[in-house]
């Protein structure tokens, strides 16, 4: 018996409530008391294509996928012949009993590699091209095959409720595999229909549909099946607070935590989830407690009736999203924009324009396949070198890169600190996985939150500031690099800006003196936050101290390092993990202090060239020894992970190992 | 206290050649900012880049030079987070119809109340004389190699097939014409596009002032020149659109790119189309923000007196919380 510990599977073409299924399971397991990471994988299409997801449900708290399900829940064809041969020994496959004699040629979103491969194999086991020969072969590798008539069901159900044209709802079919999968697994059908109840929230009538068909699944599955079944999973009573929910959702909400009041986009994926869900959640709540000017009661109650508000613009390209942020910056509101490669490749000039006027504006990055194109809705890390490079000349700016939801979440809020304070703008790295994987946490603590706005003057001490000189300097020489800013409209605070070299009002020059100390007033930025940003905002030593083996990586692999290392501590192998979150400027003492006590360091990394190990590398004259990588679209798994480590640290070889897994 | 000329000068020395028209863009700018009695703390006059592009370090307000063709995203961006600013964009025609065309079409249909000057000197200046966006086909400027082998684009056409809600074309030695359309621009609810005849002496050996001016046609019978140009204004002509119906505006348009397209002998000058029936995009934004007015983007106070953020967000931690 192996109690609340599953990979679940569910496919489908896209378009017909896949990711709506998805979603419920995971949230009925969360309701369940336990915990969910859930990984998306779709095309670069609307309708037809197969996407699937996988939900994996632990007791403790889980931060990556593994690469084989235990159960495959299907309702279509195509999702048996794509999965059904990755499922685990003693795992099980729920499938439509109406389907068993679909061909493999019937399935036309079938690429021809995975067909030949499909049919070779089918081949060699003598079996038949079809759903049939797949289950077959899979129920010789020892999995259970569980058949449903969902057709007859789903009538039956028309029957009872009065409802005929039930029948003809397919999309129903994804709640009766979830439930399906409920009865095998003997989990309290409750928690599914108060994840039903929540998930069509005040649709009533939708609500009672859903749940009848899925008790009529759930009830047909538990009294033939379930007995031969040995995965279980059983409700946990916990008093936790939880969430659960997706990295663009969490860096949303960080930013309007963290006072973003306007976002700008152009749609691309994976990151204009994040904009749409700014967008809808536009009008935020103000709490009045917390406004400073409490003696303007005026204010406060106005505040307190309407609330405050986010402006979400969708621009006509990229260009004009980062330089609308810009502008939005000069007039003083934190501002962002989101993007991902292509995007990223429109918004250089404005980059570099909000680095030589030293403008705060943040970059939030959502990397994806590339290059070009690439494939746009499958995962990578290429774009760490391009993030860190982009842009002609030289001139200050942050890189931050995320590990799992919640750091996306704080991440936000901090790089608009950093923006504010460094005056700067700050790259918020994320990737696909983070952005589309679902996973719980216990509810996210605001209490430590603080915006810091940075040296931002307002008129009164104007004439101060430049020593004494009447006219205000917006680009002040100072020790630290950084010169008080007015915002467009400050009395007394008038400055120019301009992407040529400027000196301290912003008027051109082309003064070689000038020149010298104003880049080494923008470059002097790099060495204050070196010195100013807390070491705990900028990489996390994952693990014990003094391990022998240390482990190297940034972004979303975080998750699946962290498992396997839970993983291998119970095979006896002990490793630690540097993770770096701050890619610029790099830590370099801290990264050199812990990589030369390790005998043996590993980089992991989601691109072709192990971008990160090599910035080290520039950055810190120490090589990593050993490179995992892998860039075929696919996330990473926890046993993709453990396996590699167990391997390089056993045979100390290859130097460069290169992962595959994936559909 | 009434601001005066020299209010809205600054010391920085203007390196643009004798005689160019960008001059009396920039004197009709100041005059009118004077004349509105605009302190310069309100006004923010962005740009692009060219010879153009210089004009705000010659203007004591908030001047900000930007990229190549992007001087419109830039000045919305200001203007959304903080509509309380005086918003003036200035760009050349390699700017607004090459580089940034995208831009200036998308900026029409947005109708962000904003002023957007452009120069119109049928050359890339900085550059050094590349034939501009605006030049017509078949015409050799001074620098070009041959004759100009592309077909020109009509800045107020586009303006008018882009949903620019105040069109106008002004000439640069018509500085007291210029001035009062570009007051009329700033005051104009909704984004107004002035479209400004600026000969180039340097490059743009064409069209000059002495051609503009008709120096090359004299009036057989008093030997004196016969200006190309002509203020519409003095010939009656009512830019206004009243009612907003589709009739008008149908018949208002054809009347625009007719007037646009008169760029030969006879070239009028002045306010071609101001229509206020459309709703800014401020006012739609408004619609969906109650609070954008009052407290905009720029105007919110994010955070408390030590830093705590004020949104309040757990209405929305909530609704992802599964417990
Ligand atoms: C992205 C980019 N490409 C090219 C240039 C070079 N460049 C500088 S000014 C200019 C042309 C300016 O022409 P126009 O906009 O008509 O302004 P003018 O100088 O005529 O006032 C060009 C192409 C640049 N600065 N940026
Ligand atoms: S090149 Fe032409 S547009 Fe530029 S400053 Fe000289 S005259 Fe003026
Ligand atoms: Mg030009």
């Amino acid at each position: 018996m192996t109690n609340n510990q599953l990979t679940w599977m569910i496919g489908g073409s896209q378009g017909t409530g896949v990711d709506s299924s998805a979603l419920l399971f995971g949230r009925a397991c969360t309701l369940g008391g336990l915990y969910g990471y859930g990984n998306r994988e779709y095309y670069s299409n609307i309708k037809g294509e197969h996407s699937y997801f996988m939900v994996r449900v632990h007791q403790k708290i889980i931060h990556s996928p593994l690469s084989k399900p235990d159960l495959l829940a299907t309702f279509d064809a195509e999702t048996v012949i794509r999965h059904a041969l990755s499922v685990n020994v003693d795992g099980g496959i729920i499938y439509n009993s109406e389907l068993s004699n679909v061909k493999l040629t019937d399935i036309p979103t079938l690429e021809h590699r995975v067909l030949e491969d499909l049919v070779t194999y089918l081949d060699n086991n003598k079996l038949e091209h079809s759903v049939n020969g797949i289950l077959e072969a899979s129920r010789r590798n020892g999995v259970h095959i569980y058949a449903i008539p969902y057709g007859d069901l789903l009538k039956e159900a028309a029957s009872t409720l009065g409802e005929p044209k039930l029948s003809n709802l397919t999309r129903m079919m994804n709640t009766m595999a979830v439930a399906a999968s409920f009865g095998l697994l003997e989990f309290d059908l409750s928690v599914l229909d108060s994840a039903i109840s929540r998930t069509f929230h005040g649709k009533s009538k939708i609500i009672q549909l859903n749940m009848t068909v899925g008790k009529s699944a759930y009830d047909y599955v538990k009294g033939k099946y379930a007995s031969g079944f040995q995965y279980k999973l059983k409700k946990v009573q916990t008093e936790e607070k939880r969430v659960f929910l997706q990295g663009n959702q969490a860096t949303a909400l960080g930013k309007l935590v963290g006072g973003c009041r306007v976002q700008t986009y152009y749609p691309i994926s994976p990151a204009s989830d994040e904009s749409d869900y700014l967008e809808a959640n536009q009008i935020l709540k103000i709490n009045p407690r917390r406004l400073s000017d409490s003696s303007n009661v005026e204010k406060t109650t106005y505040l307190e009736k309407n609330g405050g508000s986010v402006l979400v613009l969708q621009t006509e390209d990229e260009t004009a999203a980062i330089t609308a942020a810009i502008g939005a910056a000069l007039s003083g509101a934190r501002s962002s924009t989101s993007t991902s490669g292509p995007g990223f490749c429109l918004m250089v000039e404005g980059m570099g324009w909000a680095g030589i006027n030293e403008v705060p504006v943040v970059i939030t990055y959502y990397q994806r396949g590339g290059p070009s194109t690439g494939m746009p809705t499958r995962q990578e890390q290429g774009d760490l070198r391009f993030a860190l490079h982009a842009g002609q000349g030289e001139f200050p700016r942050i890189i931050l890169a995320s590990g799992d939801q919640r750091e996306c979440f704080y991440d936000a809020v901090h790089s608009f600190n950093y923006a504010e304070r460094y005056q700067l703008p700050v790259i918020h790295l994320i990737d696909k996985t983070l952005a589309n994987s679902t996973a719980t946490y216990p509810m996210f603590d605001l209490s430590g939150i603080r915006i810091d706005r940075g040296a931002i003057t307002n008129g009164e001490n104007l004439n101060n500031l430049s020593s004494g000189d009447k006219t205000y300097k917006r680009f002040l020489f100072t020790e630290d690099g950084i010169s008080p800013r007015t915002l467009l409209g400050t009395k007394g605070g008038v400055f120019w800006n301009t992407g040529d070299e400027h000196d301290e009002y912003g008027h051109i020059t082309e003064d070689p003196v000038v020149r010298v100390r104003m880049m080494d007033k923008r470059m002097k930025k790099l060495e204050t936050i070196d010195h100013e940003v807390p070491i705990q905002e900028r990489l996390t030593l994952h693990g014990n101290e003094e391990s022998d083996v240390t482990i190297v990586s940034w972004g979303s692999p975080k998750g699946a390092i962290i498992d396997a290392m839970d993983a291998l501590n119970d095979e006896n192998i002990h490793v630690n993990f540097l993770q770096i979150r701050m890619i610029n400027p790099l830590p370099s003492e801290n990264i050199i202090s812990v990589l030369s006590r390790a005998k043996k360091t590993i980089g992991i990394e989601m691109n072709y060239s192990a971008q990160l190990a090599g910035w080290i590398r520039e950055s810190t004259g120490i090589a990593i020894d050993h490179h995992v990588v892998k860039y075929n679209g696919r996330p990473i798994s926890q046993d993709e992970v453990c396996d590699s480590i167990k391997k390089l640290v056993k045979y100390d070889a290859p130097k460069r190992l290169v992962l595959t897994h994936g559909t | 206290m009434a601001l005066k000329l020299t209010d809205l000068k600054t010391s920085v020395h203007n390196d643009w050649c004798p005689g160019c028209g960008d001059f009396g863009v920039l004197n009709a700018i100041q005059m009118s900012l004077a004349e509105m009695d605009l302190e310069p703390h309100r006004v923010a006059v962005f740009s692009g880049i060219g010879c153009s592009g210089k004009i705000p370090h010659y203007i004591n307000t908030y001047g900000i030079h930007t990229l190549h063709g992007r001087v419109l995203p830039y000045a919305i961006g200001a203007k959304l987070a903080d509509p309380s600013l005086e918003v003036i964009a200035a760009g050349g025609d390699g700017d607004g119809m090459g580089i940034g065309a995208g831009h200036m079409v998308n900026a029409g249909r947005r109708n962000v109340d904003i002023c957007y000057i452009m120069f119109d000197n049928g050359v890339y200046g900085l550059t050094k004389g590349q034939a501009s966006p605006t030049l017509s086909l078949g015409l050799k400027t001074k620098s070009l190699s041959g004759p100009n082998i592309n077909e020109a684009i009509n800045p107020i056409t586009l303006a008018m097939a882009s949903g620019y809600t105040f069109i106008a074309r002004g000439y640069s030695y018509d500085v007291r014409q210029l001035k009062e359309l570009i007051k009329k621009g700033i005051n104009h609810r909704g984004s107004a596009f002035i479209s400004i005849l600026q000969p180039c002496p340097t490059y743009n050996d064409i069209n000059t002032m002495e051609w503009h001016g008709g120096q090359d046609r004299k009036d057989p019978a008093t030997g004196k020149a016969m200006p190309r140009v002509y203020r519409i204004e003095e010939k009656g002509y009512d830019p206004s659109i009243h009612s907003g119906d589709a009739d008008e505006l149908n018949k208002k348009m054809q009347e625009v790119n007719s007037l646009g397209n008169q760029l030969g002998d006879e070239i009028p000058i002045g306010l071609f189309y101001s229509n206020e029936t459309i709703p800014t995009y401020e006012e739609r934004v408004a619609e969906r923000l109650p609070n954008y007015l009052k407290t905009p983007p720029a105007k919110q106070q994010v955070s408390g007196p030590s830093g705590e953020p004020v949104a309040d967000i757990s209405a929305l931690l909530d609704n992802l919380c599964m417990t």
